[in-house]
């Protein structure tokens, strides 16, 4: 799914801009283009918004289950904290996880403007990966990995609170799981946009 | 806070005292000012009718709930004002079984014993599968270990739930309507297996029911809570043969089960006759 959605925007990106940096004879600048704009932005917030779809809903709705179940109530009474039982093993796989995918989502979605570069403009694959990997800086993909751990923090955050904070049964259930990926997209965009302006000011 | 040292109760056998507890839902007393003790063996019954307050008074009662004002003392610590940690502490002590068991779905029976005990001592594994074969054994469940709780029939989610509540060896057991929604036959299953554990094992139990059979036969000491006009009151507490004997009628409608009596079996808001005019 997240490398199909990389795969598209790999694709969309050298396709869009091919047309109009062709006109000023910029193609050679496609590249430069698509690996930026995937490693500082696109890859971490699109890999975000399909993991919102995938696993924050699922969190939501496991957990708002085991409210409704009151088995978040069984595990207090056991002496056992919900939180470091349930939210801090799922914050830390999301932390690993989410990462790595966005590593995997930026390289299958440069293979997708590879693709068009060499396929459809005839470029060779040699300039296309020099171009791609010489114009980024570390600090690109930094930058990427730094937004990806904040998306992972409000993904588990919200999803688990959603969840915990399930009122009346089943139909609660499932307002929780809307919720939790509604809120999670908002906030998500939100702190992609200070994030970007924030490192834009300082670098 | 720095954890209390263990108080040294000069009345040591009461394990459970509640004192002028009151819970009231916006100004309206659902638990209106109770006092009474648990002592260390009983099986203490605590009846009532539908929204009488005993699913609130066990809420109260494990800490999953502040009450309102009053105290709750367990094992001589008062657990309405004890810090989290404190209170973990405590509920190390008491078992909890859930009317619907509240087994964990995503596990198995095994697995749902052998949580508390993995969490709270370091048991080496081998141990601890052993402890949940012996747990199943006291509920009747050899075998079950690999079954999901969605496999399993509501008594036996029941008794799993008990099996669980047990699983630390507490020296207190609390039980929010071990036999409701139960046939007779598992009811008086369930019964024996709340008997075993109390009189056996010599666990105190702390049982919420208004199935009357059940009550009469395995508590030592029952409390009747009071609904309608007597909400949040105990209307009578006495050994089985004591509220047997009370001339309440409150008390003897509820113990016989009839209609009519001071309970108000009419809930209705407006009269019935202006109602349906107006409707009409």
């Amino acid at each position: 799914m997240a490398s199909l959605v990389s795969l598209s925007v790999g694709f969309i990106l050298a396709m869009q801009s091919s047309t109009e940096l062709g006109k000023m004879g910029a193609n050679s600048f496609i590249p430069d283009l698509v690996s930026l704009s995937l490693l500082r932005e696109l890859g971490p917030l699109l890999v975000a918004i399909i993991v919102v779809g995938r696993s924050g809903s699922a969190v939501a709705a496991e957990i708002g289950t085991m409210k409704v179940n009151e088995e978040i109530e069984a595990l207090r009474v056991m002496a056992i904290d919900p939180i470091r039982y349930l939210v801090l093993p799922r914050f830390i796989a999301l932390m690993i996880m989410l990462p790595c995918m966005t590593i995997f989502g930026n390289c299958v979605g440069l293979v997708g403007g590879w693709a068009v570069c060499t396929l459809e403009m005839g470029m060779p694959t040699s300039f296309y990966i020099m171009r791609a990997m010489q114009r980024p800086e570390l600090w690109d993909l930094y930058s990427g990995i730094i937004k990806t751990a904040v998306f992972a923090h409000i993904i588990i955050t919200i999803a688990c609170y959603q969840g915990l904070n399930v009122e009346g049964g089943a139909e609660g259930v499932g307002r929780a799981t809307t919720s939790a990926v509604v809120y999670s997209i908002l906030w998500i965009i939100i702190a992609d946009t200070v994030l970007t302006g924030l490192f834009y000011l300082v670098l | 806070m720095s954890p209390t040292p263990k108080k040294t109760n000069p009345s040591s056998d009461v394990i459970l005292e509640v004192k002028d507890l009151v819970q009231s839902y916006n100004g309206r007393a659902v638990l209106n000012g109770l006092n009474f003790k648990v002592r260390k063996g009983e099986t203490f019954v605590i009846m009532g009718g539908s929204g009488c307050g005993k699913t609130t008074l066990l809420r109260i009662l494990i800490g999953a709930q502040k009450p309102t004002s009053g105290s709750v003392h367990l094992f001589g610590e008062d657990i309405t004002k004890a810090a989290p940690q404190e209170l973990d502490r405590i509920r190390l002590r008491f078992g909890m079984n859930f009317q619907f068991g509240a087994l964990f779905q995503s596990m198995t029976v095994g697995e749902n014993i052998a949580l508390p005990i993995q969490e709270h001592s370091q048991v080496d594994p081998s141990l601890i599968e052993m402890i949940v074969k012996m747990k199943l054994e006291l509920v009747g469940l050899t075998g079950f270990e690999n079954f999901k709780p969605s496999e399993l029939s509501g008594g036996m989610r029941k008794r799993v739930g008990l099996a669980r509540a047990l699983a630390l060896d507490p020296e207190l057991l609390f039980s929010d309507e071990p036999t409701s929604g139960l046939d007779p036959v598992m009811t008086a299953v369930v019964d024996q297996l709340t008997l075993d554990s109390t009189r056996k094992i010599g666990v105190t139990a702390v049982v919420v029911s208004h199935d009357m059979t059940s009550c009469f036969r395995i508590a030592t000491h029952m409390l009747m809570l009071g609904s309608g006009p007597r909400q949040g009151e105990i209307v009578a507490e006495g050994t089985p043969d004591e509220i047997r004997a009370n001339p309440d009628p409150f008390l003897q409608q509820f113990v016989r089960g009839e209609a009519d009596g001071p309970i108000a079996f009419r809930l209705s808001q407006d009269d019935y006759l202006k109602h349906l005019l107006q409707e009409g």
